[in-house]
């Protein structure tokens, strides 16, 4: 089997929610008069925007959106046209260049901001980009500083967690001053139990690709669910699509179905993915029978899968750990290296492929080091580059042969339990 | 060497810095610490570290500077991807050849994505060295910023005691803002008699001036400031047909000295540059006899420090304070000179390339690597600016 083909409930359900949530970002870029505030996914706070009806808009989403649809290299080129340079993020290029085409893509009409919301976690292109934003949009701009993950411990410290809280109630006066209302402390809880409910779901759902079959694809299947994740999230519509979702991955899982007709490899995949040229990486997976278990994308917006949840009687405080400390981005390098390793373990995987992609440093920068690491733990270990939004640094032919020799190449090595794979 | 030895001229005072700085092996700094007990060593990753926290703990902050073009990157590369900067993998290439071995640990800043996995790779590659990593707060605004920052002094205080065996006292940390306050003073008016006369300071000259004070300690690298900023104040020279030119681009990895040289040498005066920032980096002095001297850097960092693409203060805008800093410096031109693959640095270009045009200020993109050795084509490019502005 080389192609995939997406089936199932969940794959609609997005769909069709995905085009709500997109009809009404256009809605208010057309003067529905709800207020929209950008904010970046890095382990996001959307629970507080819901709390006073503004709507969320990620701008990663948008990009990712762009190059999924092979709309990205214009706006990238008219971007790099005003003088950004080609070794920066393209998915900053691919959202300004998109902002000054007229905010309109394929699939919405872009709002302007009515807050730069800038969570300030962990990546440091996030203070740029939205510092730019700031600048050509002359709109206001809170920058939510979020202190990186630095003590031996890998936990935040309670100075950190105060410092995070006070700014989250700064934040709240921005909102209120934006929308002329005060929080409702209700509404809040609400939010962040709603949140709490669908962070378990998609606990759960990780947890299931621990089984062989794995019932779904973590990597190019988990993307498919992480939008709702973070555009739906706190809302009764996205905890309806974690249900929908965990039911029928769940049926999937007790029927012993899994996204291929057969599992060979299991591997865990770290990096985002090409986005421009998706369904021509995955196939480059299916081809050799090979299901990623476990992805340290899907858990850039949070990592339910370890033991977060969000906690309604301690709203702010929760969202506080959740941008401090449960999620990819804000963890240091190290952690990262810990997270593969328990995937590689728990999730029974027995290969890491490493896509290296230019644009984001945060992910990228020292993954050699990660390899070595791997590799030296008698882990098959694959890097691979090119971009998560620039087309033009995916070769093809070159991709299919570094995919294939891996997989060529551990195919008769013994595996951790002795037999060949 | 004290500089009390030698000749008090600007040429012998360069010749003094420029041995210095191409020596390997830290040997001031060694001595220093060697010379009482309970001291030990820092080398510091750009772009600021508060130094005077490390220098009242008993240890001396070395400057980390890259490996510059002398360096071949033989480990690092297969660690740091063909699209991270030279300083990254220049600097865990000088672990692994084991010429960080003088210093008794490292530490790192919130500045950029590759900086901070480096301080990663770096812990884990090295497990006996102690690495410390800083977060700076980007949060300009929050009145609780300064109180934030104040506290991860004094965390980073007790990471350095354990280093040197030496607990820091309120006075040892007022005595050490003093210093450094007298260091950055000097650096500020060494600067401004360039501004105001580069045919006596050349950038050439100023710069190892200022960078040595990466590798010595600070009472010896005020005397030496002092010296040089006498020397240039009396010295002779005659103005020569240049333009004035504030360049930006280049606080973080260091263009080779030949690149500066190259620049001048192709017809421009620089009367400002972002080099080294971080010897500099306050506009004004830190108050030091305070109660809480630490509070007082802290709030200095959120509101005393000079521009820079790794902070994101939204009160102002970084290209009008180019704009400004080019106008108030008498400027012809403005060259931004960014690192090859420095994300901060270049994603500044588009708005200062935005504001510059739109205030009808030349400027000039180039850029740069550490390791680069060949200057004809970059000097020819900046004279064919120089020649295109002189006779315009």
């Amino acid at each position: 089997m080389t192609e995939t083909h997406y089936q199932g409930k969940l794959h609609h359900l997005q769909k069709e929610l995905m085009s709500e949530y997109y009809a009404a970002l256009t809605a208010s870029a057309n003067g529905s008069g709800v207020p929209a505030a950008y904010l970046l996914i890095g382990g996001n706070p959307v629970e507080l925007l819901r709390a006073f009806d503004i709507l969320p808009v990620f701008p990663e989403v948008n990009a990712l959106q762009l190059a999924v649809r092979k709309q990205s290299l214009p706006f990238i080129q008219s971007a790099e046209f005003m003088g950004y340079s080609s070794d920066n993020c393209a998915y900053v290029k691919a959202d300004i260049g998109m902002y000054f085409g007229g905010r309109e893509t394929p699939f919405a009409t872009i709002p302007e901001p009515s807050l730069l919301l800038c969570n300030y976690v962990g990546c440091n292109v996030y203070l740029d980009w939205f510092g730019h934003l700031a600048e050509f949009t002359g709109k206001p701009a809170f920058q939510l500083d979020i202190p990186f993950i630095r003590s031996a411990s890998g936990k935040p410290s309670k100075e950190d967690i105060a410092y995070v809280l006070r700014q989250l109630h700064h934040l709240i006066g921005r909102c209120e001053e934006i929308t002329g209302r005060k929080l409702d402390e209700e509404r809040l809880r609400e939010a962040v139990r709603l949140s709490s409910l669908t962070g378990d779901l998609w606990s759960k759902i990780k947890h299931l690709t621990k089984r062989t079959p794995a019932p779904y694809d973590a990597y190019f299947d988990s993307v498919t669910m992480m939008a709702p994740l973070y555009c739906l999230r706190g809302t009764p519509q996205g905890l309806e699509f974690f249900e929908t979702a965990y039911a029928e991955l769940l049926a999937k899982a007790e029927a012993g179905i899994g996204p291929l007709e057969k599992e060979r490899f299991r591997y865990v995949i770290e990096g985002p993915p090409p986005w421009p040229h998706l369904r021509a990486f995955r196939d480059m997976f299916s081809r050799w029978d090979a299901v990623a278990v476990a992805s340290t994308y899907s858990t850039v917006g949070g990592l339910w899968e370890f033991g977060f949840t969000h906690d309604p009687d301690h709203p702010l405080e929760s969202i506080a750990r959740h941008l401090l400390e449960w999620n990819l981005t804000n963890r240091n390098f190290l952690q990262r290296y810990e997270q593969i390793e328990r995937y590689l373990e728990e999730w029974n995987a027995n290969a890491l492929v490493i896509h290296s992609v230019k644009s984001c440093r945060l992910f990228s920068a020292g993954q050699g080091d990660m390899r070595e690491y791997f590799t030296k733990r008698g882990v098959p270990t694959l890097l691979v580059e090119s971009d998560l939004e620039d087309p033009r640094y995916f070769s093809e032919a070159q991709m299919r042969n570094r995919i294939d020799a891996f997989f060529e190449s551990i195919a008769h090595r013994p595996t951790r339990e002795g037999a060949s794979v | 060497m004290s500089t009390q030895s030698i000749a008090q001229s600007i040429e012998s005072l360069v010749e003094y810095c420029d041995r210095i700085i191409e020596e390997p092996g830290f040997a001031a700094a060694v001595a220093w610490k060697n010379a009482a007990p309970n001291r030990a060593t820092i080398g510091c990753f750009p772009v600021y570290t508060p130094v005077e926290v490390f220098y009242a703990s008993g240890v001396l902050p070395v400057g980390l500077a890259g490996g510059g073009n002398r360096m071949e990157i033989a480990h690092a590369d297969s660690r740091f991807q063909s699209f991270i900067c030279s300083i990254v993998k220049s600097t865990l290439e000088q672990g692994m050849t084991d010429l960080l071995e003088p210093l008794d640990g490292l530490v790192f800043h919130s500045i950029c994505d590759p900086a901070r996995n480096l301080a990663s790779v770096y812990a884990r590659n090295f497990p006996e060295t102690p690495v410390e990593y800083i977060h700076f707060p980007q949060n300009f605004e929050a009145e609780e910023s300064p109180r934030y920052l104040r506290d991860e002094y004094a965390r980073v205080a007790t990471f350095a005691s354990g280093l040197s065996g030496r607990e820091m006292t309120t006075d040892d940390l007022r005595a050490a803002i003093a210093l450094y306050n007298r260091v950055r003073e000097t650096i500020r008016r060494l600067y401004a008699l360039r501004r105001d006369a580069p045919h006596r300071l050349r950038t050439r000259e100023l710069y190892p001036l200022v960078r040595v004070g990466h590798l010595i300690p600070p009472e010896e690298h005020a005397e030496l400031l002092a010296d040089a900023l006498h020397a240039a104040a009396t010295r002779e020279g005659r103005e020569r047909d240049r333009i004035r030119v504030v360049l930006t681009g280049s606080f973080c990895e260091q263009p080779p000295l030949d690149l500066i040289a190259a620049i001048e040498d192709a017809g421009c005066y620089l009367v400002d540059d972002d080099f080294l920032l971080g010897r500099r980096w306050f506009t004004e002095n830190i108050p030091a006899n305070v109660t809480d001297p630490l509070l007082a850097l802290a709030d200095g960092y959120i509101n005393a420090s000079l521009p820079t693409p790794v902070k994101h203060d939204m009160r102002v805008s970084p290209s009008e304070l180019l704009v400004e800093r080019a106008r108030s410096h008498r400027a012809d031109a403005v060259i931004v000179l960014c690192a090859k693959f420095c994300e901060p640095s270049l994603f500044a270009y588009p708005l200062y390339r935005k504001a510059l045009q739109e205030a009808g200020i030349p400027h000039l993109f180039l850029e740069f690597e550490e390791k680069m050795w060949m200057f004809d084509r970059v000097k020819s490019e900046i004279e064919t600016f120089v020649e295109s502005l002189l006779f315009d």
